[in-house]
């Protein structure tokens, strides 16, 4: 299970939690997020421009 | 007494920041005087023309006061910013006006229902009320777009008092995403004029918001009939504020109530008309829109309409970064610029022949553009009168 963040806002998709108010399940992998999913926190950025962020590197 | 911001960079060396408005944000807290001052002096004067002083200050005043005051020389080093967002002082300001606009919208109710009033004073007290209802929906918007829960909850809570409960999903959601497309009904086209604009861009963003709270309470399978939506929570509200006014107040409410709930979802259909008139992003190959660039908002560097406004005419950088905090927003040189802030261009729009003259030249003139229609967001039904008048060179359609 990976994290993967918004390089605009920094929000960060942790496909372990899943994100609740979105509807997003604990659990749903980030491949399996629509081809449409913006970042629900600033919308400028795209599915394809969210970076995984490294286990080790987050802190 | 200020606040200085330091930092020491490991390339740029040590940068310092001081916020000179730090203090005149402080003039948020003051802003309910001035709904409330036409009032103060009818029971001073005894006279209902003082209750048009207020709106004479909104759209006379505040455009001068731009153009005497000028261009705001503020502006935080990039490198200060994650200390400027962490001062909660800038926040706590945002906070305190919610209560405000519940408290000015009662007051004036009871002022109208209880006073010997003549048709045109109830007129213009529901216009200045919507007014102030509009910059409630300015603080909403400041707040609806900040991660904390908290603040999310504010913006739910004072959109309440004009009623315009689905504005932060709409605008968060559907506006930021599709900004400155013939898809957005929150984006001006070229030779549209304000009135037919407000047509496409109230039901428009009523139904975006509606579909994309939808759509979320879909993926939790839940109906969009459920107290788990978000706009239903601030609709709700809404019907307790205004149901009680029109119980308290008998039925001069219902006019004023609606006079004053359409003129302040018509500030933010001013905003939305100027803020990205004519601006297009172009298609790229894959078929979708280039991401939103610095050259898709319109900007205006004004000291005083942006202490009324919370910065919301720095809005190119805003729409870069929309979960940055009023106080971090940053005026670009380069960038589109209005002649005037907000409150004067929206005086101008309201005119529509003097607003295409002053305009429409300035659009087309932009580096970006140069002439180029085919770089602009055009009203189809202006099309060929817009090419007959300043097309020289072959214009593509507008993808659909
Ligand atoms: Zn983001």
């Amino acid at each position: 299970m990976g994290k993967y963040r918004c390089p605009g806002c920094g929000y960060t998709f942790d496909e372990e939690q899943g994100d609740s108010h979105e509807g997003y399940a604990p659990g749903t992998t980030f491949e399996s997020l629509p081809e449409t999913f913006t970042c629900p926190d600033c919308a400028v950025r795209y599915k394809e421009d969210f970076e995984q962020v490294d286990a080790e590197a987050a802190r | 007494m200020t606040t200085t911001y330091v930092l020491d960079h490991p390339e740029k060396g040590r940068i310092e920041y001081r916020d000179r408005k730090r203090y005149l944000w402080m003039s948020s807290l003051f802003m309910p005087l001035f709904p409330m001052l036409g009032i103060f002096l009818y029971f001073a004067f005894d006279t209902q023309w003082a209750l048009a002083i207020p709106l004479l200050f909104s759209y006379f005043v505040i455009p001068l006061l731009d153009y005497v005051i000028g261009a705001d020389e503020n502006n935080p080093p990039e490198e200060i910013v994650p200390q400027l967002e962490e001062d909660r002082y800038y926040r706590l300001l945002t906070w305190f006006t919610i209560p405000m606009h519940f408290i000015v919208l009662i007051a004036i109710a009871w002022f109208v229902g209880t006073q010997p009033l003549t048709v045109w004073s109830v007129l213009v007290l529901a216009i200045t009320a919507g007014s102030y209802s509009g910059l409630g929906i300015n603080t909403a918007h400041e707040l609806g777009h900040k991660k904390p829960e908290f603040e999310r909850l504010l913006a739910k809570i004072v959109l309440a008092v004009p009623t315009y409960g689905h504005f932060c999903i709409e605008h968060n959601r559907g506006h930021h995403k599709d900004v400155a497309t013939p898809e957005d009904p929150a984006s001006s086209r070229m030779g549209e004029s304000i009135y037919k604009f407000v047509l496409r861009e109230i039901p428009g963003a009523f139904r975006r918001g509606w579909a994309v709270e939808k759509e979320r309470l879909a993926r939790q399978n839940k109906s969009v009939w459920s107290v788990h939506n978000d706009i239903l929570q601030s609709f709700a509200i809404s019907a307790v504020l205004q149901g009680g006014l029109i119980i308290a107040f008998g039925w001069i409410m219902l006019p004023f109530l609606a006079l004053h709930n359409f003129w302040a979802w018509f500030q933010l259909t001013s905003a939305n008309y100027i803020e990205h008139y004519g601006l297009l992003r172009e298609k790229e190959a894959s078929g979708r829109y280039e991401r939103c660039q610095p050259h898709h908002s319109w900007n205006a560097n004004y000291i005083f309409s942006n202490l009324v406004l919370f910065h919301l005419e720095r809005h190119s950088d805003h729409h870069a970064n929309p979960t940055r905090r009023y106080q971090s927003l940053r005026n670009f040189d380069g960038l589109p610029q209005l002649p005037n802030g907000y409150y004067g261009m929206y005086l101008l729009a309201y005119i529509p022949w003097l607003w295409y003259r002053v305009m429409d030249r300035r659009l087309l003139e932009l580096p970006h553009i140069q002439g180029d229609l085919s770089k602009v967001n055009i009203d189809p039904d202006q099309r060929d009168a817009i090419v007959r008048k300043y097309g020289q060179q072959q214009t593509t359609a507008v993808p659909a």
